[in-house]
């Protein structure tokens, strides 16, 4: 069943519940959407641009982490799990040394982090990381 | 006005030019997502850090745009190249209007 | 599928030291710190005591490991202007009388709670007696910011130190009401600290990884509330999950509670302000 963005909307909880099924997060075609925004519908390459995240996020409160692009002009992280996808747009400035950036962001349940960038050519990159991230025990 | 919310930057004393130097910030601030809700059930309206940028000698090093989930607290980690003696300006932009900033000198030999 | 090492520890059901991890070395700031010793002579039934640094995930561990990765230390930040900020009728500030600044106060922190005129003294009450008897100031709420930022500060001025809480003599009593405490299970899922910290340290409650419950690391910055947490309040938070009736910071009760619990680690290297989960 292709789960178009109204779809999803009109669906409301039950979005949820297809998570479960089909082991997507319920959040992706917003993330999709969002990132069709940013492209104007471009074709995304891949091999460009890298994610450096944990395996395993032990809260995701606090989750640190890493994007590199070489070459790129902006890089935009998405967080496809999240009710809003949007996490943060690096713009590298002449006096940038390198397009690297590391931050601490928050994941609400297990997903993939998106990394978005744009080529000094104006072409677009992307990557992709999955991070689990766990509900904690007594001290969670 | 956010209250409590203070800077913390490090940056190297000293380079050589044109090096390339590591930059690490932080600012303590809530960073109120717009997610969460009262005891009475009302959601928390949002009230974050929406941009950080960096600049060397009135030159551009990095600009973001910071959306709810940068974890509160937020962190930047990034690399700058120093042409010149100079000074770092740091600037946060809060939702609320207030504007915090801190400034570090640096000596390019 | 790739296991973390301490996943397949505890699957495997080695029980007790599944706190094999990619680094078992702290190092902050250059120095070392001691995270695993022998236990201390009054545990009868633990060998040799951890840090709760050794139980966390390498990117967890690596934030303490400097002092600017540390977020806690900007709150260390704001103590220090707390430190000069002028506050009551005296019309003093800390630095009015402490005129070394809180490395006068290195060592403290490693030796508390102390027993005073038959009395728990818990870093807390110094501060807030301090503020009303001598400065003429409101007391800082117990957990709040203000009061665990200086907690923190003053803690890290015994940084690298060895716990070494007084036991006997005039603790004796206290100590005893605190070990009590500690293996009395409480609440409706009728959990004592020992069920977990003591029988069941380095395997999983859900997705938390257990640790041996040491305090040595306090104030602590939690990544899950993203600010610094007193002991107190992480004792409250653990009487409240076994679902029961929990005691207020500041009691008595929790006084000798943190004694006891502190002198579990007695031998382990102090790191305030730690970070953790």
């Amino acid at each position: 069943m292709e789960l178009t963005r109204r779809k999803a909307l009109a669906l409301g909880t039950s979005a949820l519940v297809l998570t479960g099924l089909t082991g997507m997060p319920a959040f992706a075609s917003l993330t999709e959407d969002a990132i069709t925004e940013l492209t104007g519908g471009a074709e995304l390459g891949e091999g460009a641009v890298s994610i450096t995240a944990p395996e395993i996020a032990e809260n995701g409160n606090t989750v640190p982490i890493e994007v590199s692009a070489p070459g790129a002009v902006a890089v935009t992280l998405f967080a496809d799990g999240n009710p809003v996808p949007a996490v943060a747009t690096f713009n590298f400035g002449p006096l940038a040394a390198s397009q690297t950036a590391s931050t601490r962001i928050r994941l609400a349940t297990t997903q993939n982090v998106v990394a978005v960038a744009k080529m000094q050519d104006g072409s677009f990159q992307k990557a992709s990381a999955n991070v689990k991230v766990t509900i904690g025990g007594c001290g969670g | 006005m956010a209250s409590g919310v203070k800077p913390r930057v490090k940056v190297p004393k000293s380079a050589s030019a044109g090096e390339a130097i590591t930059i690490k910030t932080l600012i303590s601030h809530k960073m109120e997502s717009g997610q969460r809700k009262d005891g009475d059930g009302n959601v928390i309206p949002r009230s974050i850090i929406n941009r950080f940028t960096t600049d060397f000698n009135g030159e551009n090093v990095i600009d973001v745009t910071l959306e709810p989930a940068i974890s509160t607290n937020p962190y930047f980690e990034f690399e700058a190249t120093v042409p010149e003696s100079g000074e770092f300006t740091f600037t946060w932009y809060d939702d609320d209007g207030d504007v915090y900033d801190t400034s570090k000198k640096i000596e390019v030999s | 599928m790739n296991l973390k090492p301490w996943i397949a520890a505890a699957l495997i059901g080695t029980g007790g030291i599944a706190v094999a991890q990619d680094n078992s070395t702290l190092s902050v700031e250059g120095e070392e710190m001691v995270t695993e010793t022998a236990a201390p002579a009054h545990l009868d039934n633990v060998r040799t005591i951890y840090s709760g640094w050794r139980f966390r995930t390498p990117e967890t561990q690596a934030l303490q490991m400097d002092d600017f990765e540390n977020p806690a230390m900007i709150f260390v930040d704001q103590a220090l202007d707390l430190w000069d900020t002028v506050d009551g009728t005296e019309g003093h500030s800390c630095s009015s009388c402490h005129t070394d600044g809180p490395e006068e106060f290195a060592g403290l922190h490693a030796q508390m709670p102390k027993v005073v005129n038959g009395r728990v003294v818990v870093m807390e009450d110094i501060i807030n007696e301090h503020r009303r008897e001598l400065m003429g100031a409101d007391e800082w709420k117990w957990s709040g910011p203000e009061m665990q930022s200086m907690v923190a500060l003053i803690g890290l001025q015994s940084r690298g130190m060895p716990m070494d809480v007084a036991i006997d003599g005039d603790a004796a009593p206290f100590w005893e009401q605190g070990k009590d405490m500690y293996y009395t299970r409480y609440g409706q899922l009728e959990l004592s600290c020992a069920n977990c910290h003591e029988d069941n340290y380095g395997n999983m409650i859900r997705a938390d990884h257990l640790s041996q419950g040491q305090i040595n690391g306090f104030p602590t910055y939690r990544l899950k509330q993203a600010r610094l947490i007193s002991r107190h309040i992480r004792f409250r938070g653990c009487i409240r999950d076994t679902i029961g009736e929990t005691f207020a910071e500041g009691s008595d009760e929790f006084r000798a509670l943190e004694l006891y619990v502190a002198s579990r680690a007695n031998g382990l290297d102090i790191e305030t302000p730690a970070v953790r989960q």
